[in-house]
């Protein structure tokens, strides 16, 4: 399946947060080995260069490091994809919240239906 | 180090039509390359130019270092428009035809090709229908190992799960090294393999900047921002 990716965005932005939702879910665990850049890019239907500047952008902040002749792996720090885990939630509660206020809701109103969301 | 694709000043006169005028462009190796503009452009005489189909009215173009001629054309991988081959051939004479021309060219790429794309390599190529006949024009010319791909209009004619399927070959077949000139109407379909686009209009580049330049700068898609630009 090609990864689902806006239309307006800049891809290689778009690579970057996917591959991050995709450590952070599991997908990848930690330590596991990376498939390829070149069959990351065929799986996800983008340019091959462009898949790999997002690897190295994920390099650089530490999620996945390379080793020469045999890969490229995830992090072992759980604790640094924890951290990773609560900056993407925050960013999508950041998103939620001012819908919600303009929906003209008080913080009370909103907590209340998240919580009864939550139940259902 | 030179760079694969080198044109400087080049114009194209036929007759009363400027169809290039002092184009200049560069393209290193390890590129995917979106050649887009409306018709008439100047898109295909670029592509020919480039092929040593059509010579320049005036300036140079040099392929990796050399001037069109014997050794481009080695090291060149051209799609054309139209059809050239004979369609009478079964498409297995016609991969042999392909490794009798080309040194470069592996058969077992081709009919592993073959095979994910359930064509039978005994039919003759005039009884296949039209995307099937491009598919296989694309197969052949993608199982060559050159330095240079030139697709003119590679996915007109092909449903959009073989559209998907070519631009995976594409991207999982094509050595790093190797650049890939795609010229193409359906931009919403190739821009997210595309590394640069180049906009042609009246015979000029327009526009020269990667996708992402694009997106980022625009907050628009390539396929958006050639709507706006050559509106009719």
């Amino acid at each position: 399946m090609p990864w689902n990716l806006d239309s307006d965005r800049p891809i290689f932005v778009q690579i970057v947060e996917h591959l991050q939702y995709d450590i952070v879910s599991g997908v990848y665990a930690p330590g596991q080995k990376l498939p390829s850049v070149r069959d990351l890019a065929a799986v996800a239907s983008v340019n091959p260069n462009t898949m790999q500047r997002a690897l190295s952008e994920l390099e650089r902040d530490g999620y996945m490091h390379s080793e020469r002749t045999s890969g490229r792996f995830i992090t072992e720090d759980t604790h640094m994809i924890d951290e990773l885990k609560t900056r993407l939630a925050t960013a999508q509660i950041n998103e939620f919240l001012p819908r919600m206020e303009r929906l003209g809701l008080t913080k009370e109103e909103i907590l209340n239906l998240v919580e009864q969301s939550i139940k259902e | 180090m030179s760079k694969l694709v080198d044109i400087k000043g080049l114009t194209k006169i036929y007759e009363a039509t400027t169809a290039l005028y002092n184009v200049n462009l560069e393209l290193e190796g390890g590129h995917i390359v979106g050649l887009l503009g409306p018709n008439g452009s100047g898109k295909t005489t670029m592509i020919k130019i480039l092929c040593g189909l059509l010579h320049p009215s005036a300036g140079t173009v040099t392929v990796d270092g050399h001037e069109i001629g014997v050794d481009t054309k080695r090291v060149i991988s051209y799609l054309p428009d139209q059809t050239y081959l004979d369609g009478n051939m079964s498409i297995q004479d016609t991969i042999q035809l392909f490794v009798d021309f080309y040194p470069d060219f592996d058969p077992n790429r081709a009919f592993d090709m073959l095979n994910s794309l359930n064509i039978n390599p005994a039919a003759r190529l005039k009884t296949l229908s039209k995307g099937n006949k491009e598919k296989v024009q694309l197969i052949l010319v993608m199982s060559r190992r050159a330095k240079l791909y030139i697709l003119d209009e590679p996915i007109a004619g092909v449903d959009p799960a073989a559209r998907d399927y070519i631009l995976n070959t594409i991207i999982s077949n094509y050595d790093p090294e190797a650049t890939i000139i795609i010229s193409t109407h359906l931009i919403s379909d190739v821009e997210k393999i595309l590394d640069d686009v180049i906009f042609l209009q009246f015979g000029q580049i327009a526009l020269h900047a990667t996708v992402d330049e694009i997106r980022s700068k625009e907050g628009k898609s390539v396929d958006a921002l050639f709507r706006e630009v050559y509106k009719c």
